[in-house]
């Protein structure tokens, strides 16, 4: 089976990116239980790990569909808001 | 009280609000309707099928004048192990005098009511706010409601950032994160085990892929649902439909059972693609745009307080989203209770009474309609469909079922001994009592 490449995916959408001001910031040294679930849940793939296992969080890419916050939302997660008005992605079909 | 104060903002221009402002707008009321994104739509999306009795009963013919895609005239059903497919095909045939109790139309197409349509919501949802706009209504879209607006325990408007704005009411159509929702205290349950994640690719064909893969003719076009693999044997189910000159297809992966999962929601939706009855349908389709969305699929259990001194939920925010089978149905109900918030509040405003009780009315409407009627008739589904056997076992029955007696390789076996192995690998005990179960929750 192939493995997915969800960010050759994202590519295709169209982003506003707020630089600077992340609308989702995950906490400082988070549950990796926690964060295991959300490693397999994102659908844009957002949350991973390098190879030596240290975990990362960009939300540029988010498609804001609030399943990390209705997983974690209590317990890795620092903040969770949508962007500021008109920025994040724009489906041109959704 | 300020000059500028509207009679209603409705938080939201998906198709919640932006019925609720139709309606409102209809009727001669101020209202105003505020959208994060870049336009009504621009942050939806959806599995594809709208059924069109409530928008229909409200905006009559709508389908001629609307961007659908597709008219839906064809289904099929799949289960699938990790290799074979056994599916379903039904084909609606023309319509006959009787079939439907409502009367009046034409032989040959059922009533508009019954129809259901294929749908871009970033195409969709504009040509409805647009609607509301002719008939008065305002957008302004590009701003977030931050937080709401309250007075001595009611709400009487929104602020977005240092920005405030006032209305007799405000109408929540803020989707499943209904973070204003949650803010008031009334939205409680968007919790894992009421939700699913959905994730959607949008893949472009021509019009001949179209026709030749699906028998796409005219305006005419198919949807067609999987179960068993795509989830990877959990809660959840595949899903394709038909647009235009593009397929809408996903996976649906309910949240509970995220610690379960052998693989991750991106790579379901690979492998569902690599499935071998999958692959040649999308095959030189080319990928137009990814999306994802959380369903509230709980069912009755998580439905909120939904009426408040001078606030009203409708639509996802109220979790008014029903997962039959596998299938989702939230747009029909969307528009069903935006039209009810939005009547009620037009009787509240007539008694000049916009507390709770004053718009309580909002109830009442609901329990009449399908929303509630369809919600209570299904509440004990997501608790049946919450049983692994119903996304992996079963499926893979099915498959093998249709090998043994397709397959003929030397002298043959009884079918009756054909199908029992399979069947004993489920447990016939848990066959009939899933089936038992399975006929009292729908
Ligand atoms: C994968 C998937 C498949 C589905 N398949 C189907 C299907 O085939 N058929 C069906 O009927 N239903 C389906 N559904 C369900 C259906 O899409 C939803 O029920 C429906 O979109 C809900 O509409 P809504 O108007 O309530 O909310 P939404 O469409 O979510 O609209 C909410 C709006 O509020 C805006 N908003 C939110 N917060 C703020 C704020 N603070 N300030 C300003 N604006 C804000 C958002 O930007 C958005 O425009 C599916 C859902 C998913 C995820
Ligand atoms: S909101 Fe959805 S897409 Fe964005 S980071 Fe969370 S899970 Fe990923």
């Amino acid at each position: 089976m192939t493995r997915v490449n969800v960010d050759a995916k994202l590519v295709v959408d169209k982003f506003f990116v707020d630089e600077g001001n992340p609308h989702i910031v995950l906490k400082k040294s988070p549950d990796p239980r926690e964060f295991a679930k959300l490693e397999k849940a994102c659908p844009a793939g957002l949350y991973k790990r390098d190879a030596n296992g240290a975990m990362h969080f960009d939300s540029a890419g988010c498609l804001e569909c609030g399943t990390c916050r209705i997983l974690c939302g209590h317990t890795i997660l620092e903040k969770w808001d949508y962007p500021t008005g008109s920025m994040g992605v724009m489906y041109r079909y959704g | 009280m300020s000059d500028d104060k509207f009679d209603v903002i409705v938080v939201g221009a998906g198709l919640a609000g932006c019925t609720a402002a139709y309606v409102l707008a209809r009727e001669g009321l101020e209202v105003v309707v505020i959208e994060r994104g870049n336009g009504a739509g621009s942050k939806n999306m959806t599995g594809g099928r709208l059924y069109a009795h409530t928008l229909e009963r409200i905006l009559p013919g709508f389908a001629e004048e609307a961007p659908i895609e597709r008219r839906v005239t064809r289904e099929k059903i799949s289960f699938l192990s990790d290799r074979d497919a056994v599916t379903m095909d039904y084909q609606a045939g023309d319509y006959q005098a009787g079939d439907y109790q409502a009367g009046g139309q034409a032989a040959g197409r059922r009533p508009a009511t019954a129809e259901s349509y294929t749908v871009l919501r970033a195409r969709f949802d504009p040509w409805l706010m647009g609607k509301a706009e002719e008939k008065g209504a305002s957008l302004i879209d590009g701003i977030r409601v931050s937080e709401l607006l309250t007075r001595d325990g009611r709400v009487v408007g929104v602020k977005a950032g240092d920005d405030e704005l006032e209305a007799d009411c405000v109408i929540l159509a803020d989707g499943v994160n209904s973070l204003l929702g949650e803010s008031l205290g009334f939205v409680k349950k968007v919790t894992p085990h009421h939700c699913a994640v959905g994730a959607k690719e949008l893949i472009e064909l021509t019009p001949q892929q179209m026709r030749d893969r699906f028998g796409c003719e005219g305006r005419d076009g198919l949807a067609w649902l999987f179960a068993g693999m795509p989830s990877d044997g959990l809660m959840g189910g595949g899903f394709l439909y038909t647009n235009e000159t593009s397929v809408s297809l996903g996976v649906v992966f309910g949240l509970h059972n995220i610690e379960a999962a052998g693989k991750s929601v991106p790579q379901m939706l690979e492998d569902f693609k690599a499935h071998p009855a999958v692959r040649p349908l999308i095959e030189g389709g080319q990928l137009i745009e990814y999306s994802a969305h959380v369903v509230p699929e709980g069912g009755l259990a998580m439905v909120p307080k939904i009426v408040g001194d001078g606030v009203l939920l409708t639509g996802d925010a109220a979790g008014f989203c029903l997962n039959v089978g596998y299938t989702v149905r939230g747009m029909d109900l969307a528009i069903a209770s935006g039209e009810a918030a939005a009547k009620a509040v037009i009787a509240a405003k007539a008694r000049g009474d916009f507390s709770a009780a004053g718009l309580n009315q909002y109830q009442t409407l609901l329990n009449d309609s399908v929303v509630m009627k369809d919600l209570t008739l299904y509440r004990k589904l997501p608790g049946f469909l919450d049983n692994p056997r119903m996304f992996g076992a079963y499926p893979d029955m099915a498959a093998g079922v249709m090998a043994d007696l397709f397959t003929v390789d030397g002298p043959s076996k009884p079918l009756l001994k054909k199908a029992g192995g399979h069947l004993r690998k489920v447990g016939l005990l848990n066959l009939v009592k899933d089936g038992l179960k399975g006929v009292t929750s729908l």
